[in-house]
């Protein structure tokens, strides 16, 4: 029993050291925006907003973060829509090519990104589609279009199999039922699945940096600037990003996860 | 009302069956089947014409510093692999095992959140906090250690890639392992099973779909990455994704890129569809 103890003491341990390899950067690149240092180590240096009044006052990142949020949100939109859309087909219908038709939308992400980034470069400058900001907006739907069918697929599952009918029954026509009743039921997971891919979208580098052009979207910023050399004001933005993309994540769990709540108490 | 699901054409069936058809056609599989395509275009004076020509593919094949970049890629994405499945192992079989239902939940909660947060930005963290005067370097001065050089190694490569998977393996690790039926693992225990042997015998059979899943999750995601090798390993010993951006960045050589993607591809299936096969194999009877 106490050798029991001791493991589980151990193992404690070492989940929280995981936790730490695995919060370290986020933790440190904030801390090291603060700092005045330019190349930030222990003991720190003074406290200092220099780096973030230095990217307050540079034209290209507030450009670079309107991009990213016209983006993100745009991909958001569109992808939870394919999501949703694939996620009710697959609900409510069998058909001959389901194995590939749910293929077709779960493949992308298991593809390296930057495989992506030279097809989809090659294939926009071909039909003339490259360097614009919606060129990043179609390839990242194409890529977080899954994760919005995963969440709203999993909250289709929760759905009485005989509600659909019973508001048929009533005289709701399919559109009716769509509306007054599959929408309303799907609502937390269509606000996650948003929130998913806007953070997902709002991250993504590879990709952007390709066929963006001279649109420039934040990760590429940053890319660019960490290609130079060791910058600080890197910690900044990224500090910045890390906030944006957090929220969204924290949001989308939290959405996915009130959901389920509500779901076991009826 | 559903008996209209039969041969005729159903508009409102259609309407949720066919955007993504549409939309994966024209932007996924028109750009990949499109890249597979250009790696038998030619390249004269920087312009890239339309032709049916072996070039690129014999002068890629040709080459060794390819196959050292392949086969370097291959072998650092291994070694990931099994770094990120036997770290997260411990702690997968803790929060599966040893903790509550509400700590498991929690933990995945937060493990979701650095997955889908700025992979760049942590790398590029990583690369101040391990450089020659980072924070790391500091604390291992106070206890009369180092300095140790870890960027523009193998061990910084590794580091990028531990940050990018080892989120992802632990959670896949955790529900896996989450899901085994509890009673057999004390049934092993009551018949005097060692917790080594039940962990050998017991819960690693019993996990091992999903362990296979995330080791090729891993695998994939390390082999595809150009971030970790490039900024934490100096890019010394090109690894395929730089490769692909080399070529495609500064030689305008995209047919060639292309290429490169294709093996990578083609490497990836056949691992996949190797892991996938063992991960369903049935077993052979009790033996």
């Amino acid at each position: 029993m106490k050798a029991n103890r001791t493991l589980n003491v151990i193992l404690g341990i070492y989940v929280a050291l995981i936790f730490v390899f695995v919060f370290a950067p986020i933790i440190f690149s904030m801390i090291f925006s603060f700092n005045s240092q330019r190349f930030p180590t222990i003991p720190l240096g003074e406290f200092s907003t220099e780096w973030y009044a230095k990217i307050l006052a540079d034209p290209d990142v507030w450009e670079a973060a309107l991009n990213s949020l016209i983006v993100s949100t745009s991909t958001a939109v569109i992808a939870t829509f394919l999501g949703f859309c694939t996620a009710y087909s697959d609900y409510r219908y069998n058909f001959r090519f389901k194995g590939p038709y749910l293929a077709l939308i779960l493949l992308p992400p298991t593809i390296p990104l930057i495989i992506m980034a030279l097809a989809m470069l090659a294939w926009f400058s071909k039909i003339g589609m490259s360097g614009q900001l919606y060129s990043i907006v179609i390839a990242h739907s194409v890529l977080t279009a899954p994760f919005a069918m995963a969440v709203i697929r999993l909250r289709l599952n929760q759905m009485d199999p005989d509600l659909e009918a019973a508001a048929w029954n009533l005289g709701g026509s399919e559109w009716a039922t769509m509306r007054h009743v599959i929408i309303p039921f799907c609502k937390p997971a269509i606000f996650s699945g948003l929130f998913l891919t806007a953070a997902v979208s709002f991250d993504e580098f590879a990709v952007s940096w390709f066929v963006s052009g001279l649109n420039k979207t934040l990760p590429v910023i940053i890319l660019e600037i960490v290609q130079g050399n060791i910058d600080p004001q890197v910690n900044a933005i990224g500090t910045f990003v890390f906030l944006i993309s957090m929220t969204l994540v924290v949001l989308a769990q939290v959405f996915f996860a009130s959901r389920q709540l509500k779901s076991t108490r009826t | 009302m559903s008996s209209k699901s039969g041969r005729s054409i159903n508009i409102y069936a259609l309407t949720w069956r066919l955007p993504i058809i549409f939309w994966q056609f024209i932007f996924f599989v028109g750009p990949v089947l499109f890249m597979v395509a250009m790696s038998f275009f030619l390249v004269k004076n920087y312009r890239m014409t339309e032709a049916f020509e072996f070039v690129n593919w014999s002068k890629m094949l040709s080459r060794g510093y390819f196959w050292d970049s392949y086969w370097y890629t291959v072998f650092i994405a291994s070694v990931s692999t099994t770094c990120a499945m036997c770290l997260a192992f411990p702690a997968a079989f803790a929060l599966a095992f040893r903790a509550s239902e509400s700590t498991r939940r929690w933990a995945i909660f937060l493990l979701i959140i650095p997955f889908f947060t700025s992979y760049l930005v942590r790398t590029f963290s990583w690369f101040v906090i391990l450089s020659e005067s980072g924070v790391v370097n500091a604390i291992l001065g106070y206890i009369g250690l180092g300095p140790y050089t870890m960027l523009n190694t193998n061990f910084g490569t590794l580091v990028g890639y531990m940050t990018l998977t080892l989120p992802l393996v632990v959670i896949l690790q955790t529900v896996t392992m989450a899901n085994i039926d509890k009673t057999l693992v004390e049934a092993a225990r009551n018949l005097g099973c060692r917790p080594l042997a039940t962990i050998w015998q017991v819960i690693l059979p019993l996990s091992k779909t999903g362990l296979i899943i995330a080791a090729i999750f891993c695998f994939i995601l390390s082999f595809g990455d150009f971030v970790a090798p490039f900024y934490l390993g100096g890019s010394q010993e090109p690894t395929l994704p730089i490769l692909i951006l080399d070529t495609t960045k500064s030689g305008q050589q995209w047919p060639r890129a292309a290429v490169v993607a294709i093996m990578m591809m083609l490497t990836l299936f056949a691992i996949a569809f190797t892991g996938i096969a063992l991960a369903y194999r049935k077993r052979k009877g009790a033996k």
